[in-house]
């Protein structure tokens, strides 16, 4: 929706929240929906109800729980059978400078300030490790914006008792926790003050009116900047930059001006602008952003134009690029097939309003922003968060890499007639293993990112992840795939759980046991972690716990909750790599059938007979469209890979 | 402005924020008539008259102000 698109009209998104809230519940039914705790040191009204519309332009429904005004804090340390039924699958801490209780005084010594600085931070800690030990989700808190007045002027900085020093110490206390913690985020509301402008964000006519610890107009950018962190915790960042040449990535057009008289370069004013949004452009890549081209150009003028001496992006530096006369839309079409992801995971740059209009119109989802003038690309896109970072791993800053690999292997491939003969050229090795600590991260993202090669669609947070890994009633098998032509990282994940034939009939109903966090059941810590993630929990809701008891002792089928794998390695037989090692697990512990499920989507169509391709049997098709497949492990069970060593 | 012309971009101004076309508003207009109209909205509100008119109520005036009668008064009193 264009009203909630950066740059946004915020006090429009404000005035206007009701009717947008209830066209964007119109406009689609495919909602995530997502448990979401805001725990307040001020309030919190306004920031939820835009937060919303935020989340719901995402593709997120948030269902919330609010705090009670300032109980942040006292409604994480002490019993709280709500929140703990609520069973949140993210908290989020909305504190502000005004919850700091222990500023120093000018008098006080350098020691005093800090023993007041760990008080203050041992205050914060304490209620994340009781989080952590309790909910288990992704937390995202607040660092501090700095106060709107300076008593010690510009020194507030230098001197350990001004208070600019003391949050700034403080910040950097947490920040070192986030880089210590998996699923704990710093959302940046002192960058955020800064770039809304500090004099107006601390306006003390709402604190005093209200309690709000911004002012009211700078709400829409608050939880548009939340909103960023929240969908990209929950695996709906966008993956792939789609860009224009003329105009957008230098100044001029290539095809009538030459290369040579293209602006690019510290030659001119614009020529560095466009330099500079180069070399923003390129630093992408860094991230895990896939960078393509899209442009109305002969291919031959666009690679001389990217060829340009001055220019600090290179040919190389893109995985794909279309330079020809199709309409845009069309290409787009084309990239997103090309790098097996969806349209709307792509990002459209273009200086040409009516080719962004055309893209917005044809091709679904795909982000289209209105970069405006060439000064401003930057911040545009920068402020849209497209890419918001949560996790930098390995494979993100690869990504590229690993896209140019790909594009490697196909030319390999038209080499080789026989199929089979190509896949052993790519002497392709695996790795297949139950989880392990250093994958926890980059196995939750696939559970979060991965939509088409997707059975069931299951969501899961690194905790989830990880209370499975230390769950003896449940297999877990990632895969990783190494070839000559490089690393793949991990592209594949299984998770079944260990249980009776009579558990098939939760998986039927399209449940989603293991979405139930453990604090799901909403009973004792204790209980609760015991269930953690698992199907006890949920079912235990439901009140059929005849069917839940299923544990680990005489368990003789395995369900499989999850089978997932990036598109990346699509017809490479991993799949089947990854079926013996499951099938391989099941023996050891004495397991005879494996039940597989389908759950239809709008985009896992896919896999709708992949059980099939791997030797179920179908069981029955419900109303729904669930599939139910049972695969009895012969006992003479062959391999079914024989590509990958 | 007229005071006829500040109810009537008033009226816009609440109908947008409570979402309701059917809201007219007169001088003795308070937050009992309109269902929605609770502390919380009550902030909303004031933010988007605001921006509306291109003024600022100062705290004096939020605390003050009794029905949309005065709040018109200030509204002209700030724009001439």
């Amino acid at each position: 929706m264009r009203e909630l698109e950066y740059p946004f009209d915020g006090e429009l998104i404000l005035k206007k929240s009701k009717k947008l809230r209830r066209v964007l519940l119109e406009e689609r039914s495919d909602f995530l929906e997502k448990r979401i705790a805001v725990l307040g040191g001020s309030t919190t009204h306004d920031y939820i109800r835009v937060l919303e519309l935020f989340l719901l332009e995402q593709g997120i429904r948030p269902v919330f729980y609010e705090s009670e005004y300032a109980q942040y804090w006292q409604d994480v340390m002490f019993d709280n059978p709500e929140l703990v039924s609520f069973a949140p699958d993210l908290i989020f801490i909305h504190t502000s400078n005004r919850n700091i209780t222990t500023w120093p005084a000018v008098s006080d010594q350098t020691e005093q300030v800090e023993a007041l600085l760990s008080e203050q931070f041992a205050h914060f800690q304490a209620m994340w490790e009781k989080i952590a030990q309790v909910y288990r989700c992704p937390v995202i808190q607040n660092n501090f914006e700095y106060p709107f007045y300076r008593l010690l002027g510009n020194q507030e900085g230098v001197y350990p008792q001004g208070r600019i020093s003391f949050i700034n110490s403080l910040n950097e206390k947490f920040y070192q926790y986030a880089r210590e913690h998996g699923n704990f985020y710093i959302h940046d509301i002192n960058y955020l003050s800064a770039s809304y402008g500090l004099d107006r964000w601390a306006d003390p006519l709402y604190w005093h009116m209200y309690k709000y610890a911004c002012c009211m107009q700078a709400v829409p950018v608050f939880a548009h900047n939340l909103a960023n962190i929240i969908k990209s915790v929950f695996g709906r960042n966008k993956k792939a930059l789609v860009l224009d040449l003329d105009n957008t990535l230098w100044g001029g057009v290539v095809g009538d001006d030459g290369p040579e008289n293209l602006e690019i370069g510290q030659e001119t004013p614009m020529g560095q602008v466009y330099s500079e949004f180069q070399g923003y452009v390129k630093a992408q890549k860094d991230i895990g952003v896939m960078l393509t081209v899209n442009s109305k150009n002969e291919h031959d003028n666009a690679l001389a134009g990217l060829h340009h001496p001055e220019g600090v992006i290179k040919p190389e530096d893109f995985v794909l690029i279309k330079a020809n006369w199709e309409p845009k839309s069309e290409n787009i079409n084309a990239i997103a097939q090309e790098l097996n992801i969806l349209p709307d995971s792509l990002v459209f740059v273009d200086d040409n309003p009516a080719e962004r209009e055309i893209v917005g119109a044809q091709s679904a989802g795909t982000a289209v922003p209105e970069i405006g003038t060439p000064e401003q690309y930057i911040r545009v896109l920068d402020h849209s968060g497209f890419f918001e970072v949560t996790s930098l791993s390995e494979d993100d800053r690869k990504r590229n890499e690993m896209y140019q690999a790909n594009m490697a292997r196909k030319v390999q491939q038209e080499r080789f007639t026989d199929y089979r003969e190509y896949l052993l050229s790519l002497e392709m090795h695996g790795t297949i293993r139950s989880f392990e600590a250093i994958y926890m991260a980059r196995i939750a993202q696939l559970t979060n990112k991965s939509n088409q090669f997707n059975l069931t669609t299951r969501r899961f947070t690194q905790a989830q992840i990880e209370s499975f890994a230390a769950d003896s009633r449940y297999i877990t098998r990632y895969g990783k795939l190494e070839d000559r032509f490089g690393d793949n990282g991990v592209v594949s994940v299984v998770i079944g759980r260990k249980g009776t034939l009579a558990d098939t009939d939760i998986y039927r109903r399209g449940e989603m046991p293991g979405a139930a966090d453990g604090a799901a059941s909403g009973a004792t810590e204790a209980e609760s972690s015991a269930a953690a993630g698992g199907i006890a929990a949920d079912s235990a809701a439901s009140g059929d716990t005849e069917a839940a008891t299923g544990t680990a002792a005489g368990a003789d089928v395995l369900h499989l909750e999850l089978w997932l794998m990036s598109c990346r390695v699509l017809k490479r037989d991993m799949e089947y790599a990854m079926m013996d090692s499951v099938v391989e697990a099941c023996q050891e512990c004495g397991i005879g059938t494996i039940m597989g499920y389908y759950y239809p989507t709008v985009k896992n169509a896919m896999v709708k007979t992949f059980y099939q391709t791997m030797g179920f049997e179908k069981m029955e098709e419900t109303d729904t469209g669930v599939t139910i497949w049972r695969y009895v492990i012969p006992a003479d069970y062959e391999n079914k890979n024989t590509v990958i060593a | 402005m007229s005071r006829e012309e500040v109810f009537e971009k008033l009226n816009e101004v609440f109908r947008d924020v409570f979402d309701d076309e059917e809201i007219t508003v007169t001088d003795a207009t308070t937050a009992d008539d309109i269902e929605d109209w609770d502390s919380l909205e009550h902030i909303n509100l004031l933010a988007a008259v605001e921006q509306e008119f291109g003024m600022k109520f100062n705290m004096g005036q939020v605390v003050s102000m009794k029905n949309v009668g005065e709040m018109a008064d200030i509204i002209i009193g700030q724009i001439g």
